[in-house]
Parts: structure tokens; sequence; C-alpha cells
């Protein structure tokens, strides 16, 4: 009965929405501040940021920052994870690097980067990287550390290129690593992003929530938020989840 | 093809968790293998069979001696049936086979293969949906389907129960015979060694090295019958008691 079940998961999904609402709206009739408005003044701030054309445009600039930040990390990072998962000595040695990264606030490395390079796009993208680096570099080089000696030893018998090895016998080893680091990361990424802009641009997501939190504009703050929960809810519904069904069809 | 020239003076392995300790493999290993030959290694398991076939292939070459495959320059391409089918899980069983080929693979080859082995209904599933017995096969055409100079089989059939071991090694031979490959067969079952071999390697447990080197003279039309490769068995038995103590 797939369609049936499908139909039920879309009404338990509907009706626990709809009770979120419900109490939202409860309490906001209760409380009667202007710091808690009603889910349908929310919508009507939401509308309005849309058809002025400000939500988007602020919304499509972190975005962007996102889109270059994150291909920027996931580049480097799979590069690195990959040389560090099979080189022992290399990982030895930069082992304490990775220590040492992972456990500097993400604060700290958004406040140097502006204060060595200038209030500037660029140190904004690389607070942002260098944020999101090293997280990549682990969960890849966990990856790299478990590929099939096995299989790469039949690859080379079978006198498989430098590029055939890479395409069929490591990739898709590593794809749920880079899977796993995509999600953690752009969770991660998000959250990062909207400091830096908050600390350091004139526009974007960031920089537009600071300014409704000093003009205690609660309305468009949560109106932004929903924004940005919907493209993450796109992103994942409509680009990792297809991707994962895609490259794991071959699973048992 | 000339003749494969096997001569390990000394292999030995540092064990993993203790540098200090080492596992002495190999000893004067000395043999060639003539073209076309299908030579059956048999010995006590441990002994180093593998990491031999391994060193053939050019996966281990932490040793001293010398492996030589003819002229100088020319590589011969090798078909290696590894003792676990190593197929790769993400790719379906006819792409497994076609991802060994450089290039585009002869139209039909892969197909008569299949068929051979009867795996032409299976050659869209994925491995991990497949029995054992089947994944073996899938790893024997994708050794045939080269069409190698040398073909390493370790152990090709371990793990298989009786009536499908007997009818892939059948199927293997019938390949054979079709399409003669000089054959490297790692086997501890003396049995299926007289069945398929024209030659028997007997090698000591470690240091590995040659204890005996015997012709089997049975007719390859004969091989079917398993009376005679009994008598033949028990023959070699009595006559060489170096290898009793072996199997």
């Amino acid at each position: 009965m797939p369609s049936s079940g499908r139909f039920r998961n879309q009404l338990l999904a509907i009706s626990s929405i709809a009770l979120l609402l419900t109490i939202w709206q409860l309490l906001a009739l209760a409380l009667h501040s202007p710091t808690l408005p009603t889910p349908a003044v929310v919508a009507i701030t939401f509308w309005q940021a849309v058809l002025s054309g400000e939500l988007p445009y602020h919304l499509g600039v972190t975005l962007l920052r996102l889109l270059v930040s994150f291909s920027l990390a996931m580049l480097m990072g799979c590069a690195i994870g990959v040389v560090l998962g099979k080189n022992k000595t290399l990982d030895a040695f930069f082992d304490n690097w990775l220590v040492i990264f992972l456990n500097i606030p993400a604060l700290v490395t958004i406040i140097l980067c502006y204060v060595w390079f200038g209030l500037v796009e660029s140190a904004a993208i690389l607070a942002v990287v260098v944020n999101k680096l090293p997280n990549v570099i682990v969960t890849i080089r966990e990856g790299a550390r478990s590929l099939d000696k096995d299989l790469l030893e039949m690859a080379q018998n079978y006198r498989f290129s430098k590029r055939k090895t890479f395409a069929y016998v490591i990739w898709p080893q590593l794809h749920p690593f880079v899977m796993a680091a995509t999600r953690s990361g752009l969770a991660l990424i998000w959250k990062i992003i909207l400091v830096v802009e908050l600390l350091g641009r004139s526009n974007g997501m960031g920089y537009q929530l600071h300014i409704f939190f000093q003009l205690f504009d609660v309305a468009s703050l949560l109106a932004y938020s929903f924004a940005f929960v919907a493209v993450i809810q796109i992103i994942e519904v409509g680009f990792l989840k297809p991707l994962d069904r895609k490259t794991l069809r071959w699973r048992r | 093809m000339s003749d494969i020239r096997i001569r390990v003076d000394n292999k030995t392995y540092v064990l993993a968790h203790d540098t200090a300790q080492s596992h002495h493999a190999i000893a004067d290993l000395d043999f060639i293998v003539h073209p076309h030959q299908f030579v059956c290694l048999v010995g006590p398991s441990g002994c180093g069979k593998t990491t031999l076939l391994n060193m053939i292939a050019g996966l281990d070459r932490h040793y001293e001696g010398r492996i030589d495959m003819g002229p100088a320059g020319k590589n011969p391409s090798i078909g290696y049936v590894f003792q676990s089918p190593r197929l790769l899980p993400w790719l379906s069983v006819r792409q497994n086979i076609e991802v060994v080929f450089a290039h585009t693979p002869p139209t039909g080859l892969i197909d008569s293969l299949l068929e051979s082995m009867q795996l032409l209904d299976a050659q869209q599933q994925y491995p991990e949906r497949l029995s054992l017995g089947m994944q073996r096969r899938v790893s024997i055409i994708r050794a045939f389907a080269i069409n190698p100079d040398i073909l390493l089989m370790d152990e090709p059939f371990v793990s298989l129960d009786a009536p499908t071991a007997r009818q892939v090694r059948s199927l293997l031979y019938s390949l054979w015979l079709k399409r003669p490959h000089t054959v490297l067969f790692v086997t501890h079952d003396l049995r299926e060694a007289i069945a398929l071999a024209d030659r028997l390697i007997f090698l000591s447990p470690s240091p590995m090295r040659v204890l005996s080197d015997i012709e089997v003279p049975i007719a390859r039309d004969q091989r079917h019958d398993e009376s005679r490769i009994e008598r033949f068995r028990e023959r070699l038995l009595q006559n060489h008691p170096e290898i009793n103590g072996l199997l």
C-alpha cells in the first residue's frame, strides 16, 4: 500500500505543522506583545519583503557567499583529506594543525580575518572557508583511510588509469563521506555566514537580522528565518536526497 | 609469449604489530612455467601461495629475486581471479566486466562469456544481490575477457558447496580448452589440481620452496573420469611421501 502510506505520511506532516502554528497563534494571542507577532502578521511581513525585493536580494547575496565558500571548502577539503588519509607521515605531521583549527572558535577566525584583511568580501569568504575546512578534511580523511585495498589491487592488476581508478574505485567509496561532509557543512556554514555578515558586511541575511535586532522588528526576523529554513529544505529535498538515491541504488 | 621464470631468493614479512619480529615467507623458490601450460600450485594454507601470485602480478614488489615474463619492455597482460571475487559493488555484472577494458570491448565477446558461465540473465544485477558462486563466475569472466597472457587463479572455488564448485570448475575448464592461456592455479585440493592441471608444483610450508614438480599424464578427454583421477592421486601419494604431510 505505498500510495496510502504516502498519504498517511503527508497527513502526519501537515497536522504536525498545523499544531505548531496553533500553539504559536495561541501563545501570541495570550501574551499580546509586539515581540511575539502572530503567524498571520509574519506571513504578511514575509510577503511584503518578497514584493519589495529586499528579501530576495539579501537572501541571494547570502546564498552566493554560501555557494562560493562551500565549494572552496569542499574542494580543498576533499583534496587534503584524501592526501592525509593515504599518507601516514603527512597525516601524523598535520594532525596537530587539524586539532588546533577544529577547536578555534568560529568567532575568533572571523574577527582575525576582518582585522588582517579588512572588511572586504574575500575576508568574509575566507573566514567561512577556514571554519569549515577542518571538518571536511577530517571526514574525508576517514573515508580515504578506509578505502578497500583489495579493490585497489584489482584496479592495479587490470591496469586502470589514474582517472579510471578514481572514478570507478575511489570516488564511490568516498561518496558517503562527501555526503556527510556536505550535510554537516551546510548546517555549519549557514550559521557561520550570518555572523560573518553581521560583523563586517553591509548586505546579506546576517546584516538584515542585525538591523531587525536594533529595531526590535521580530516579525521581519521571523519572516527572514522562515525563508532561510525553506531554502535549506529545498536544497535537501531537491538536490541532496535525489543524489543519494541515484548513487546508492546498488546497495542491498 | 615466452617462458615465465620465477626465482625468489627471499621474501620476508615484518609482522605489523611487532617490527622486531619477521616472518620468513619464501626462500629459494625457483621454477619455470611454459606458455599455455596449466600449472597447479599445491600447498598447505598459509604457506605463501597468495603472496607468490601477488608478486607475479606485480602487486607486491618487496622481495629479493626476479620474475621474468619474457622480453623486456613488453608487459604481459594478467588476468587475476582473486580468492574473494573483488567486484565493484556499484557496477552491474556487465559493467564490472566492461570496466577492465582500456577501450570498448569487442562486441559479442562479453555476451558469449556471460552465456558460457550462465550469467546472461544476471548481467544487469548488482554483485551484492548475487550468490557467492555467481560472483566468483563474474570474476572468472572478468579475468578471461581481457584475453590475458597469464591467468592467475587463487583458490577460486574455495567456500563454494561441492556441486557449485564442480559446475564452475567444468565451466572454467571448457573456457580454457577454447582459449588455453598460461595458467597458475593455486589450490590445496589435490583432486581438483589433478583434474585441471598439466603439471603440479607442490610447495612446502613457510619458508616456501618447491617440494616436487610432477607432470599429469592423463589425457584431456579423460579428465572427467573420477576413477582415473583417484588412481593417479593414490599412486602419487605412494611415490611421493614428501607431499603426504601437505594435504
